[in-house]
């Protein structure tokens, strides 16, 4: 099969709406549908899947790949449902002992999902020196008593992500201890930061139940539909993961939305760099597209009350949809909205809540192809006045994005667009793509593979450390499916470590390249995760 | 609405507690007084909140409280705080560490006081304190973060420390007795590396004898009341300068951050573009473990050691200097430090000078009015 006969199908399956897309390899949007998510998300996947091979009709037969941007794991997590229980070992005793494992989760989520824990002696000091011997009897005795039954064990080394090696004897160990359940080691998964590592790598082992019902009801999906395609996963930095790499590390698709939608309004548009609005019912989310990837937020986030260090997109929301209230006496939106009422409550829809949509539809936006009832002049003013501040506060949104470059083009998508007036201060132009009401799944369809590796060094060792983090870097984005020929470091970032002597830095390296071709994708290869030493 | 502040009775001076309620705010608050430095406080609010779990609420005494008998031992945490999150402290370094210290002076102490108030080390002592039992003295030794062991009220007032015990993660300890606070630094930062990059240490020995004029009174106090302030607030920032009496210098973006490392420190400047109302100004904030110094068009706005904090211009959060990026949305505020630091003492140990910058100490006005002048 040709490159440029080939079709990619995204899908994206939101909070509000699964979206799919059928991508030709020339990049252009061959087909596309929207529908409802349903509770039953799995459900909800074949069927979209159903429906955009449907509108292809007799090219269905060209998709050679799949790629799926999904909530399922985000909403495992805020729901609190299908996570396993963790039993939870920290390397390291006796420093980090003065905070037991998951000390900063809400209370209910962690009675979900923590078996035990065991504070046990073993990590590393930054230079290397181990802090103390590993304390093998500790860790065998905890699995054996305490943490009682549990579905996978999340193991954390001090300094792991600078000496991984041990984190793994782990894990051999605990499998020659017998047990079978699937164990995540955090090295493989976050920075430096050891809570928020823990939390991330704790997280991750919660979510394989939920990552294992999710890969298999995409592979019965593709399979019912008779298609030879290769499966993907996005992941949150807005590239792609093969199935085997994300059944290994759910965790990671939490923030692929956002990721998608930026990277996809930004194709559409044709632009590389780019300053992105998606303006829903409730929020606009503004990000920003460097170099075709989504800019990464440096600040911990929390995911469903939980602090990590994943390095997600910098999204700047504000309280400006279609569905805002306005307080017509005062002409100022309010911190509220009708949200999906807004078919019954709009004025525009012959309710009595006055919106940002009835006040776009004053000022001559046609929504919907209706027209506003007969208004009060105070009403009228009332909505002038809003739209005129919502303009505002999406213009200083802009500009706190843009960094000071003046340059950048403003791409709107997202079904409250027309709040975005056609110039905005700051931005080069506004431009409105064709199809941006899917660009989630668009972004998912166009994703490349990626990886990133951390190292801490010697301010004079700087350059190894780079050599060996693009290393690393570059082997978890061909494990994660790219084409080994064609992946290049895209970003390096170096942070001198203060109070260090000698001098230190920490480098991060990100990698990504485009997806192998069919038939030699290493991730195929990757042993499963009980295997990996 | 905040919990209102206990009544205070007319005659005798308030006694009040530091519960889990007050630990958030604490929190907030003494990361604003980090001025940049002084370590994330989030992990410190943790451990701070597990421990009133286990031991319950803390008692904070102001100096005036303090009896004949009563010492407060200074305790700290030393080193980089990039380690510290990564390799947090032993649950038993503060047992061993307060254990050494009344062999050294062979009596029991009887509170604990923060060597500095900004960031993880004002956070932290309430923790060591619940869990030792003793009370917490409302004051520290800097009212705000400093990097070096010199830097630190107590040897401004010429207050002599006989000896400095150091406890690190494993359970080492070591009992330094230099002939004076730059041996000191020299001697303890060469441990700590061999500690790994951090350590615990516990030195000066305050009492109702020695205390007035030698540490900042209230501080403790100070910082719950200005978390409380933020945390609270609907426009965090306006609050926030209002609560401290500081100067909103610039509400912008960064749109440059350099960094490099010469002789072991990070040393940078982040320039910061203002919006909204400061479109078209341009400001820079020299930053090494703190933020330093504030320039606008080469002139001194705000210099150390008065204080100067970037927060976050949506929800006034202080942002510590490791972690300012490029593109952020920040706002600048300084206000006027301690007295005692604008003592030629004080200067000496800690104006500009101390830091490597050939300037003079400029001091930044009391009054939002009168600042700048």
């Amino acid at each position: 099969m040709s490159a440029t006969s080939e079709v990619a199908v995204g899908i994206d399956v939101g909070g509000t709406n699964t979206d799919a897309v059928a991508m030709s390899g020339a990049g252009e949007v061959l087909a596309w549908t929207k529908s409802p998510t349903t509770p039953d998300v799995t459900g909800g996947i074949r069927a979209s899947l159903g429906k955009i091979l449907g509108e292809l009709g007799e090219r269905r037969g060209l998709v050679g790949r799949i790629m799926l941007g999904t909530t399922h794991a985000t909403n495992a997590i805020v729901r609190r449902r299908n996570l396993g229980r963790v039993a939870v070992v920290r390397l390291g005793a006796p420093a980090a002992t003065a905070e037991q494992p998951l000390s900063g989760w809400p209370a209910d989520l962690r009675d979900t999902v923590l078996a035990g824990s065991a504070l046990v002696g073993g990590g590393h000091l930054v230079d290397g020196y181990p802090i103390a011997p590993l304390d093998t009897d500790g860790i065998r005795r905890f699995l054996d008593g305490p943490a009682g039954a549990f579905d996978a064990v999340a193991v954390t080394g001090i300094f792991s992500p600078s000496y991984p090696e041990q984190e793994l004897e782990v894990a051999q160990l605990i499998r020659d201890h017998g047990v079978a359940v699937p164990i995540a080691v955090s090295s493989e998964i976050g920075t430096l930061g050891l809570m928020e590592r823990e939390n991330a790598t704790v997280l991750n082992a919660a979510l394989y139940g939920v990552a294992r019902d999710v890969t298999a009801a995409l592979m019965t999906a593709v399979a019912e539909q008779g298609l030879d395609a290769a499966t993907y996963f996005a992941q949150n930095d807005g590239t792609l993961m093969a199935v085997e790499y994300a059944a290994q590390y759910p965790v990671l698709t939490i923030g692929s939305g956002p990721a998608n939608s930026i990277r996809g309004a930004a194709y559409l548009s044709g632009a590389d760099n780019a300053i992105v609005i998606d303006v829903g019912g409730t929020t606009s989310d503004l990000g920003v597209v460097t170099e075709r990837f989504p800019r990464e937020s440096t600040m911990p986030r929390e995911v469903g009350g939980v602090r990590t260090n994943f390095r997600m997109p910098d999204i700047l929301s504000l309280g400006v949809g279609g569905g805002t209230i306005v307080d017509a006496g005062t002409g100022l939106p309010r911190n509220d909205s009708v949200g999906y009422r807004i078919a019954e409550q709009a004025l525009l829809f012959g309710g009595a809540t006055p919106t940002l949509t009835d006040a776009a539809s004053l000022a001559r936006v046609v929504v919907d192809g209706r027209s506003l009832p007969a208004l009060s002049p105070a009403t009228r003013s009332g909505l002038r006045a809003a739209l005129a501040v919502a303009h505002d506060r999406i213009e200083s949104a802009v500009e706190r994005m843009s960094l000071g470059r003046t340059g950048l083009p403003l791409v709107v998508v997202g079904g409250g667009g027309f709040l975005v007036p056609d110039r905005v201060l700051g931005a080069s132009e506004v431009v409105r793509p064709d199809r941006g009401d899917v660009a989630n799944a668009v972004g998912a369809a166009i994703a490349l593979a990626g990886g990133r590796a951390d190292e801490l060094c010697a301010a004079g060792e700087r350059t190894d450390a780079i050599a060996e983090a693009s290393r690393a870097a570059i082997e978890r984005a061909i494990q994660a499916g790219a084409d080994p020929a064609r992946t290049e470091v895209v970003d390096v970032l170096e942070t001198p470590v203060s109070y260090s002597t000698p001098p230190t830095v920490r480098v991060s390296v990100k990698a990504a390249g485009p997806l192998a071709r069919i038939g030699q994708t290493p991730a195929g290869h990757l042993p499963p995760i009980k295997e990996r030493v | 609405m905040p919990e209102p502040d206990p009544p205070v009775p007319d005659q005798s001076p308030a006694r009040r507690e530091i519960t889990r309620a007050d630990v958030p705010a604490l929190a907030a608050g003494a990361a604003v007084f980090g001025t940049g430095g002084g370590g994330a406080v989030h992990g410190a609010r943790l451990a701070v909140e597990t421990a009133i779990d286990r031991y319950g609420p803390v008692r904070l005494i102001s100096v005036d409280e303090l009896g004949a008998d009563d010492i407060a031992i200074v305790l700290t945490v030393i080193g980089a705080p990039s380690v510290g999150i990564e390799m947090p402290s032993s649950k038993d370094q503060p047992r061993i560490l307060a254990r050494e210290i009344e062999r050294a002076i062979g009596r029991p102490a009887t509170a604990v006081m923060a060597a500095e108030i900004g960031g993880n080390n004002g956070v932290a002592p309430v923790g060591w304190a619940a869990e030792l039992g003793l009370d917490v003295l409302d004051a520290d030794g800097m009212g705000r973060a400093f990097p070096e062991a010199t830097m630190i009220s107590m040897n401004v007032a010429g207050l002599h420390s006989e000896f400095t015990v150091m406890a690190d993660v494993v359970g080492n300890v070591s009992v330094l007795r230099t002939i004076n606070r730059a041996w000191l630094e020299r001697h303890a930062r060469a441990l700590t590396v061999a500690s790994g990059g951090i350590s615990m240490a516990g030195g000066y020995v305050i009492t109702a004898a020695n205390a007035p004029g030698a540490v900042i009174e209230g501080s403790v106090s100070r910082a719950i009341e200005v978390g409380r302030t933020l945390l609270a607030a609907t426009e965090p920032v306006a609050a926030l300068a209002a609560e401290l009496g500081a100067r909103l210098v610039i509400g912008g973006k960064i749109t440059d951050v350099e960094r490099n490392t010469t002789g072991g420190f990070t040393r940078g400047s982040v320039t910061i573009e203002g919006v909204g109302g400061d479109r078209g100004r341009l400001v820079r904030v020299e930053i090494q473990n703190e933020n330093l110094v504030v320039l606008e068009d080469g002139l001194v706005v705000a210099i150390v050691p008065d204080l100067i904090t970037v927060v976050d211009s949506e929800t006034g959060e202080a942002i510590s200097t490791e972690l300012l990026r490029f593109g952020q949305r920040v706002s600048v505020l300084a206000w006027p430090c301690d007295p005692l630091w604008r003592t030629p003492r004080g200067l000496e140990l800690a104006g500009p000078r101390a830091f490597g910058y050939d300037l003079d100490y400029v001091p930044l006005a009391g009054d939002l009015e009168g600042a700048g002048q």
